[in-house]
């Protein structure tokens, strides 16, 4: 379980770090804490997984990535791990995830690539499919032109119990 | 973007520094001072070209969870069911998706429970079957984008 001052730095800089010459030394003022404590907490965080990393987090589209397609395969549970792990290794796929078949939704591994336009994306597609393959199994391209919503998996406020606690 | 931000963002989605004067010491590894590195970050968070410049999280490990869902929404009923489903402060991401299948989302949540609970209320919500993924095994990736 996370400490209440882990938990207090987190909340702090889940929107960001601020853009000044000494950040952690300004998360510390805004959590009562000293720079070196906040320092040692958030290697700690770190090192523990709890943050994957510090650092930008881009948007896709400004950066001229397009197009994203989620293409989804029904792959024999003998094979997923393998096919999971060859997948993974393109720079092109952005995610890769095993998950469970649906009632009318047979499909077992996902992934997401993202690519300039449709006509690049289909392209990583098929030197995909190729070099993993993959062209025996069921296949869906879900392409996707519109996004509602994008939030960072924002880390969620504490209660004001533990707050307090 | 010139080729100097294209390269603080590609130097900076591998990581950024946990010490006292971290901007510091990116300006010198990019070549940069430290105040111009700075001015740099605001301009490209000002202009939407960074959503964020801080820590990202592993929602499992602090205790909360995530789901991929889905539904299949009716032509007619598209902007309603969106509204509906946007509403829920649960709903990190929602993209509309050529397929029977045309809205995908992602929920995270403090805790494994509200997964469910969210879930049985977009169903209610929405009066629509809401199909459920979630991660078994994750694959992992280079999540680095060139700029």
């Amino acid at each position: 379980m996370l400490e209440e001052k882990d938990r207090q730095l987190l909340e702090q800089i889940q929107q960001g770090l601020p853009i000044c010459p000494r950040p952690y030394l300004e998360i510390g003022r805004l959590c009562n804490m000293p720079e070196a404590e906040v320092l040692e907490r958030l290697s700690k965080l770190k090192q523990q997984g709890l943050i994957k990393r510090m650092g930008v987090i881009v948007k896709h589209r400004q950066l001229g990535y397009r197009a994203n397609a989620m293409v989804v395969w029904n792959v024999p549970d003998s094979l997923i791990k393998q096919l999971g792990g060859h997948i993974s290794q393109f720079s092109f796929v952005t995610l890769c995830y095993q998950r469970p078949r649906q009632p009318e939704w047979p499909y077992n591994l996902y992934c997401m690539i993202h690519g300039k336009d449709q006509t690049t994306v289909l392209t990583q597609l098929a030197q995909l499919v190729e070099a993993c393959g993959l062209d025996s199994f069921d296949q869906q391209i879900l392409f996707s032109n519109r996004c509602f919503k994008q939030r960072g998996a924002i880390y969620q406020k504490p209660k004001p119990t533990l707050a307090d606690g | 973007m010139d080729e100097i931000d294209k390269h603080l963002i590609n130097t900076l989605q591998h990581g950024f520094p946990i010490c006292a004067s971290p901007y510091q010491q990116v300006a010198t590894q990019l070549g940069l001072t430290e105040q111009a590195l700075l001015d740099r970050l605001k301009a490209l968070l000002a202009n939407g070209t960074l959503t964020r410049f801080g820590p990202l999280y592993h929602a499992e490990r602090m205790g909360g969870a995530l789901t991929l869902a889905a539904v299949k929404a009716p032509e007619q009923r598209y902007d309603e069911i969106t509204t509906i489903i946007n509403s829920f402060t649960e709903v990190a991401h929602n993209y509309a998706r050529s397929h029977e299948l045309n809205m995908w989302f992602v929920l995270a949540t403090e805790t494994p429970e509200q997964i469910q609970q969210t879930l049985s209320s977009i169903a209610q919500k929405t009066g629509l079957t809401v199909y459920n993924m979630p991660k078994i095994t994750e694959y992992f990736v280079n999540l680095k984008l060139e700029a």
